[in-house]
């Protein structure tokens, strides 16, 4: 599926479109399908999100949203090499889940 | 070190309402992203992985501890309690918030700091020796001019939308410590060679260095410019470059690719042109200025009849004392080297906490100076011998006395893809990975010196093309890929690493250093370092050793 | 294009102190000339710029233009005969026409210099100190935001081609450029 992902324009936190609005969790990302550059073009103008760009997603088994790159999975949770300052810093697992 | 007068200090605050007023109308939604990016870079902001993230300028890699404590508390109180020193000398902070850039820059502008040209198409930040005033070898202390320099190209009106990056760095001795030769504008302080003893001070001048996609080393335009010409000069480089270099493309634009294109005869002889041209408008600054700024680093006021004499009776302290000092040019003192390498962390970084302790440190034993080095350690440049074993102990402590400069595990490595958005791999996991893998002391004795660099892209933040080992990151169909490079030096033998061939995964690459390693100890002669052994067998001589 | 009928407030200048930078203000007495924003006194070339090549072919032009790849030193040996030179900034990134300006004026031309294309705003100060006099920006200018940038900055760290005195010589008064 196609998410949309970017920045906060006064945070520079990372954010996914969740079909409404911007979260700061990539599980509530929203199938925007080809209408992902519409959208950035509206919400960029609007302030809403700085930097933003249609990303590839997959969904696991779990029904868990999981971004194609690495790049993307990695803002989605946080350093892999700080596991403190990520999203999850209690769970174990997140860092493989990035890999 | 410099102490702004009001002149300065007016002009940084006006730079602070400047960007506050410009993050104003890019929030107000009255600019674009595009418009506002270069500003935004021009105050060392930029947008991350996670957050923005501020470049702070360390002009020529000098502190004191009232800046670094400034420094601890907008870690703590704008970031997440850390920051991270980088191959420029600088620091950075990974998780700021555009809405408080503008205050920030107001904190920092209190203790006579900024983020001015840090980033983005500007002259950037100055660099030099940071054993500068230290060291025995140097004609004089470089950053006076150093400090000339950033002055004259602070707000430089032809020279504000520049092609690309400009790096400029100055040394004065004929070790090189600080990679100046991998700078667009290197300047080595000399003596005339032509004046029969005079002893007239100018500048072998070496343009057209850097690293990136396309590496070249500088090459040596001048064996002289005379000191109060030097910054004439540097007005007829910035400007040939700014005239003809390539506006269409931004992996052509770096001056050292013009420097190539045109071939160093014809640059230098456009250079030489525009420079008889700009030294009839008289913009040098003159001697008196020069005396001022000059005054500030005046050597402090060591003290004569010390104990030369380190008591080694503690033999963990002596392995940190043979590793981490220096000798220092004033009998009795010594140039102590903090390393931020601790095995196990992240290379660079420091936390708010430790940096409150080496701000300590810095007051009470180094005449208030501290260092930063292009190594991403830091510097004590003036301690009492007496003094050592206290600051041994303090640094311990604080896990910052890691005995390990410019060994194996004393790696540069960029942040790479775990912050940067400009990253095609992670490279601290490697570093990490490789530290962890040679972390046994005596083993890293027994390798000697080794300079490894990490860059996770083709920007080479990481240096990778100056290491003695060189890797570098890159996206393979979508997986993180490593390639191996031997045989690079930032030092006054400047070299350019070789790809050793295929690249590896990340365990892969460990492995591979270690192969290469373990090649090195094996055919090496007496004396040799790594880098030595492969400059006298090449790559031949490592790369069945390496590929099996 | 922001509104100019009416004169802006103005800036900068020779107030605050003897030895704050002097930067010339723009004519205050100002009015709207055809869409551009003109910092000099004497009435504005009439004659549309022409090319830099149609310039040698036409003795009697006395506007020309220069895009952001032409060569000054081209027209440097007819400068007396120029009232006007347009210098274009087709991305505001690209700043080849700052030093284009400052070989102009090196040269010692002292007819208007014109900005065109992507001038924003915050270029403005860097253009004037680079000589330029007058702005012809393909985006806004909100004139607020320009007289706050024109004002921004109480001195200068280098010469330039606005006369602006640099810091260096205001800490050594005694010391004449040069």
């Amino acid at each position: 599926m196609k998410i949309l992902t970017g920045n906060d324009l006064k945070t520079g936190a990372v954010i996914w479109w969740d079909g409404q609005g911007w979260s700061l969790h990539v599980e509530d990302s929203a199938d925007v399908g080809d209408r992902g550059e519409q959208i950035l073009a509206v919400e960029d103008a609007a302030c809403r999100v700085n930097g933003g760009y249609v990303i590839d997603a997959g969904r696991e088994a779990d029904g868990a949203v999981r971004p194609a790159h690495i790049k993307d999975r990695i803002r989605a949770l946080g350093p892999t090499v700080r596991p403190d300052l990520t999203l999850k810093p209690a769970d174990p697992d997140a860092g493989s889940w990035v890999i | 070190m410099y102490k702004y007068d009001h002149y300065d200090q007016a002009m940084v605050d006006a730079r602070v309402e400047d960007f506050r007023d410009q993050t104003r109308r890019r929030l107000a939604g009255q600019m674009t992203d595009d418009q506002f990016k270069p500003l935004r870079l021009k105050n060392g902001l930029y947008l991350q992985l996670h957050a923005y993230m501020l470049r702070i300028a360390i002009p020529y890699g000098t502190l004191d501890s009232r800046q670094l404590r400034k420094l601890a508390h907008i870690a703590r109180t704008y970031d997440r309690g850390y920051g991270h020193f980088t191959t420029r000398q600088n620091l950075q902070f990974h998780w700021i918030k555009l809405e408080q850039a503008p205050d920030i820059l107001a904190e920092l502008a209190e203790v006579e700091m900024h983020c001015i040209q840090t980033s983005g198409e500007s002259i950037r930040n100055i660099s030099a020796d940071h054993y500068a005033g230290a060291a025995a070898d140097e004609i004089m202390d470089p950053r006076p001019w150093a400090e000339m320099l950033r002055q004259m190209t602070t707000f430089h009106p032809e020279f504000s939308y520049l092609p690309r990056k400009f790096k400029i760095c100055v040394i004065a001795a004929e070790e090189d410590r600080a990679a100046m030769r991998w700078h667009d504008f290197g300047l080595r302080i000399v003596k005339n060679p032509n004046d029969d003893g005079a002893g007239e001070i100018g500048f072998e001048v070496y343009p057209g260095g850097g690293m990136g996609r396309t590496p070249f080393i500088a090459y040596k335009a001048r064996d002289f410019v005379p000191q109060h010409q030097i910054f004439s000069y540097l007005q007829a480089v910035l400007r040939v470059w700014n005239r003809h270099a390539r506006r269409d493309n931004i992996h052509k634009q770096r001056m050292k690719i013009l420097v190539h294109e045109l071939g160093e005869e014809e640059f230098t002889r456009q250079v030489e042109a525009e420079f008889q041209r700009i030294l009839t408008l008289k913009t040098d600054f003159p001697q008196a200025e020069y005396d001022r700024i000059a005054a500030y680093f005046e050597p402090p006021a060591f003290e004569s009849g010390l104990p030369d004499e380190i008591d080694r009776s503690d033999p963990d302290f002596a392995v940190w004392v043979d590793q981490q000092v220096a000798e220092h040019k004033a009998p009795g003192y010594a140039i102590a080297n903090i390393s931020l390498k601790k095995i196990g962390g992240i290379g660079g970084d420091i936390t708010a906490e430790q940096m409150e302790v080496v701000a300590d440190l810095a007051e009470r034993y180094s005449f208030d100076e501290l260092r930063v080095a292009h190594t991403q350690n830091l510097v004590l440049p003036h301690v009492r011998k007496q003094d050592l074993y206290e600051i041994w102990q303090t640094l311990r402590e604080a896990e910052l006395a890691d005995a390990n400069l410019d060994l194996v595990t004393d790696i540069i490595a960029c942040p790479g893809l775990d912050y940067c958005s400009l990253a095609n791999a992670r490279s601290i996991p490697v570093a990490q990975k490789i530290a962890e893998r040679f972390a046994n002391h005596e083993r890293q004795q027994d390798i000697g010196e080794l300079k490894i660099k990490i860059s996770g892209c083709i920007n080479a933040c990481g240096h990778h093309h100056a290491g003695h080992i060189g890797i570098l990151g890159v996206d393979r169909k979508g997986t993180e890929n490593y390639q191996l490079l031997l045989g690079g030096s930032g030092d006054e033998h400047t070299t350019q690493a070789k790809i050793t061939g295929p690249g590896f995964t990340e365990d892969g690459v460990v492995d591979a250093v270690e192969r290469a390693v373990e090649r090195y100890r094996e055919i090496r002669e007496p004396g040799e370092r790594f880098l030595d052994t492969y400059r006298r067998v090449g790559m031949d001589g490592f790369k069945e050793a390496i590929y099996g | 294009m922001a509104d100019q009928t009416s004169p802006l407030p103005l800036a900068g200048g020779a107030g605050g102190g003897s030895d704050h930078a002097h930067i010339p203000s723009p004519n205050p007495s100002r009015k709207r000339e055809g869409d551009y924003l003109r910092f000099r006194d004497d009435a504005a070339a009439d004659e549309p710029a022409v090319s830099l090549d149609a310039f040698f072919e036409q003795p009697n032009a006395v506007s020309v233009r220069i895009e952001a790849g032409d060569d000054p030193e081209r027209l440097i040996p007819f400068l007396d005969r120029v009232k006007l030179i347009e210098v274009d900034f087709p991305k505001f990134r690209d700043g080849r026409g700052f030093s284009t300006a400052r070989i102009l004026r090196e040269a010692g031309y002292t007819g208007e210099i014109k900005a065109t294309g992507e001038v924003l705003v915050d270029l403005v100060w860097f253009l004037r100190r680079c000589g330029f006099d007058s702005f012809a920006p393909n985006v806004a200018i909100d004139p607020a935001v320009l007289e706050s940038v024109l004002a921004r900055y109480p001195y200068v760290y280098q010469h330039a081609e606005d006369g602006a005195v640099p810091i260096w010589q205001l800490r050594h008064p005694e010391l004449a450029r040069g």
